[in-house]
């Protein structure tokens, strides 16, 4: 969750200016609300004022731009009950898709934007702490004895479900993996796990300011940025042999940009994301960039290493999603007692 | 005498003709019940709708869920037990802020309504850094006793504790404050010893007051989300709130489970506070 209440409370009160403002503004249509996931608020600061930049740039009135983060589900779930979202970046597909079964976005909205509507890709990685004293080099490791995993909910958290996702694939992919192994090991990392907080920002808070746990499956750009604030701590970013390839997407909000007339503002914020300015702004803040020529140019700061996808292993998110986390899913099972 | 008794007349004429002596009645009446509906009514109302759109035996498969089972008993359990410490600390400490005068007294009485205005989420932050194993009180408590507080159901009691203290302080501090110390010296007077004084003349006094405290104290703990999920943990089957249940099942879009697990609560709590009520209005009637 957020860092955690402050940041919590800012994206309310913005939303609530928002909304007060809403009706004065709709026609210089300057105010916009981009209603995120949990790890982007570093990364949405600076693209924001990029934005501005070249927005004003264009001879187009000076926008104000607010940003909401939180446990991606939970997002969504704001926007569904009225939070004014002009565009919504979130973490997987799958909690846009919600938006659109509920008509505030166009169905196939995935298309309207190149790359599936994912302007980034990140991936899963394992943060351990110094010196990596459970000496943990894949997956397979945190399934050892004693090995203390923090991750937040998948039930709440969109990173949470990559991460589970990306323990699944590397298990099927095991000699002798299948359905049944893969649980298995999902179901063993989850009794491994002392703490679930409810979004990825909650769950690294809990790894590296409370000391709970030996490792914290975070998203790759998380990771990092831990690394960055606490370089005390001496935390190391294991790459495992396999990991998952997580497309955050980001959408218009259809019947918000509508009524308060900010299209054209919310269609170009989005496409500003592909620009090379901002895919090397979003390398900078540890986001795969898309583009392939600024990949290359950050060089060693992305290793490769094996991604799979969703839709290859899981046959998209709508399946993944019934399978595993819906209530009588597989995670569902993992904490039925008596097992 | 007949002055004073033709001044009270209008009064009762006027109660005999339906008026009475304060203006307004009607009006803010209809204030009340119109901002009562409004802001209370309706909304529940609106609650107790929801849940049945899954059927009865959704709402019932939802509520025997295991996992919602074991968070209901953590949030009741957890905010009894709650109120139950709340009632001997509450009470020593109206006791310690109304009878004694110390340096002090009067920022110690203002630091009881602290937690009312502090965000809870500061509190449980606070909380949780304080008595996590790496934490200030955490830390040499796990070396000393290997007691781990934060992230165990003991984490959520002393958050509900918290939350709970100082309504019983302040329902207890009013009415010990106006109870009168010549009953104590008329006790000490008639021989009773201090126990006695304490037993029969000041707890029965104090009773209702505890037992506000104690109904307010609950429910507070046992709708409590904020503080509680920094420092519970929040394990399926273990540290989950229903509150936190709640919410969660909301993220997943299932509207109906989280109403149907909140109007359960609504509903324990109502039926729990009215027995508080009719035990209260018992312990009044024992005492006229």
């Amino acid at each position: 969750m957020m860092t955690r209440t402050p940041l919590a409370r800012r994206g309310f009160l913005a939303a609530a200016s928002t909304l007060a403002a809403a009706p004065a503004l709709a026609q210089s249509a300057s105010t916009l609300l981009n209603v995120s996931y949990d790890p982007t608020r570093e990364f949405y600061r600076a693209f924001n004022t990029a934005f501005v930049a070249h927005w004003t740039s264009l001879g187009q009135p000076r926008p104000t731009i607010s940003t909401s983060h939180g446990g991606s589900g939970r997002q969504a779930r704001a926007v569904i009950d009225g939070l004014a979202a002009d565009v919504v970046t979130l973490a997987l597909a799958y909690d846009i898709d919600e938006l659109a079964e509920r008509g505030l976005i166009a169905r196939e909205w995935q298309g309207r934007l190149p790359e599936n509507s994912s302007p980034y890709t990140s991936t899963i990685v394992l943060l351990v702490r110094r010196g990596n004293p459970k000496a943990i080099r894949d997956w397979g490791d945190l399934l050892k004895p004693g090995v203390s995993i923090i991750t937040p909910n998948p039930k709440t958290s969109g990173g949470a479900r990559w991460n589970y996702l990306a323990l699944w694939a590397w298990a099927l992919r095991q000699p002798g993996g299948s359905a049944a192994t893969a649980e298995q090991a999902v179901t063993q990392l989850f009794r491994q796990v002392p703490v679930l907080d409810s979004g990825a920002r909650g769950s690294t808070t809990t790894f590296v300011q409370r000391a709970q746990g030996d490792v914290l499956l975070s998203w790759e750009n998380e990771a990092h940025l831990a690394l960055q604030e606490f370089p005390q701590a001496g935390l190391e970013i294991v790459y495992p042999s396999l990991s998952i390839l997580a497309e955050p997407p980001v959408a218009v909000v259809d019947r918000n940009v509508d009524r308060r007339g900010t299209r054209a503002l919310a269609e170009a914020y989005l496409q500003h994301l592909y620009t090379p300015e901002s895919q090397r702004l979003a390398a900078t803040h540890f986001y795969r960039p898309r583009d392939r020529a600024i990949l290359a140019e950050a060089g060693t700061r992305f290793p490769a290493l094996e991604l799979v996808t969703v839709q290859d292993v899981f046959g998209g998110w709508g399946g993944a999603q019934r399978t595993h986390f819906n209530d009588g899913g597989v995670f569902d099972r993992i904490y039925r007692p008596g097992r | 005498m007949t002055a004073a008794a033709t001044a009270l007349r209008p009064a009762r004429v006027g109660r005999a003709t339906g008026r009475r002596a304060l203006p307004g009645l009607g009006l803010s009446l209809g204030v009340t019940l119109a901002w009562l509906g409004l802001i209370v009514l309706i909304p529940l109302a609106a609650l107790a709708i929801k849940p049945w759109q899954i059927g009865i035996s959704g709402v019932v498969a939802v509520l025997l869920d295991a996992r919602v089972l074991a968070a209901f008993r953590l949030s009741f359990g957890a905010a009894l037990l709650a109120a139950i410490i709340s009632l001997p600390l509450g009470l020593l400490f109206a006791w310690v802020i109304t009878r004694y005068r110390f340096p002090g007294r009067r920022l110690l009485d203002a630091l009881v309504d602290l937690p009312f205005a502090l965000p809870t989420a500061v509190a449980g932050l606070a909380m949780t850094a304080l008595l996590a194993n790496n934490g200030w009180l955490g830390a040499p408590l796990a070396a000393a006793f290997g007691w781990q507080i934060a992230y165990r159901p003991v984490g959520v009691l002393i958050a509900l504790v918290f939350v709970a203290l100082p309504f019983m302080i302040r329902s207890v501090e009013p009415v010990l404050r106006d109870l009168a110390l010549e009953g104590e010296e008329a006790a000490a007077t008639l021989g009773a010893t201090r126990m006695q004084t304490l037993w029969r003349v000041v707890l029965p006094a104090l009773a209702p007051a505890l037992i506000t405290g104690f109904g307010l104290g609950f429910g507070r703990a046992v709708g409590e989300y904020g503080s509680v999920i920094f420092i519970a943990g929040n394990m399926p089957m273990a540290t989950e709130i229903a509150p936190l249940l709640i919410v969660t099942k909301l993220e997943q879009y299932d509207d109906a489970a989280a109403a149907a697990i909140g109007l359960a609560m609504l509903v324990l709590a109502f039926l729990i506070l009215l027995a508080l009520n009719l035990l209260q209005r018992w312990v009044r009637r024992g005492r006229a």
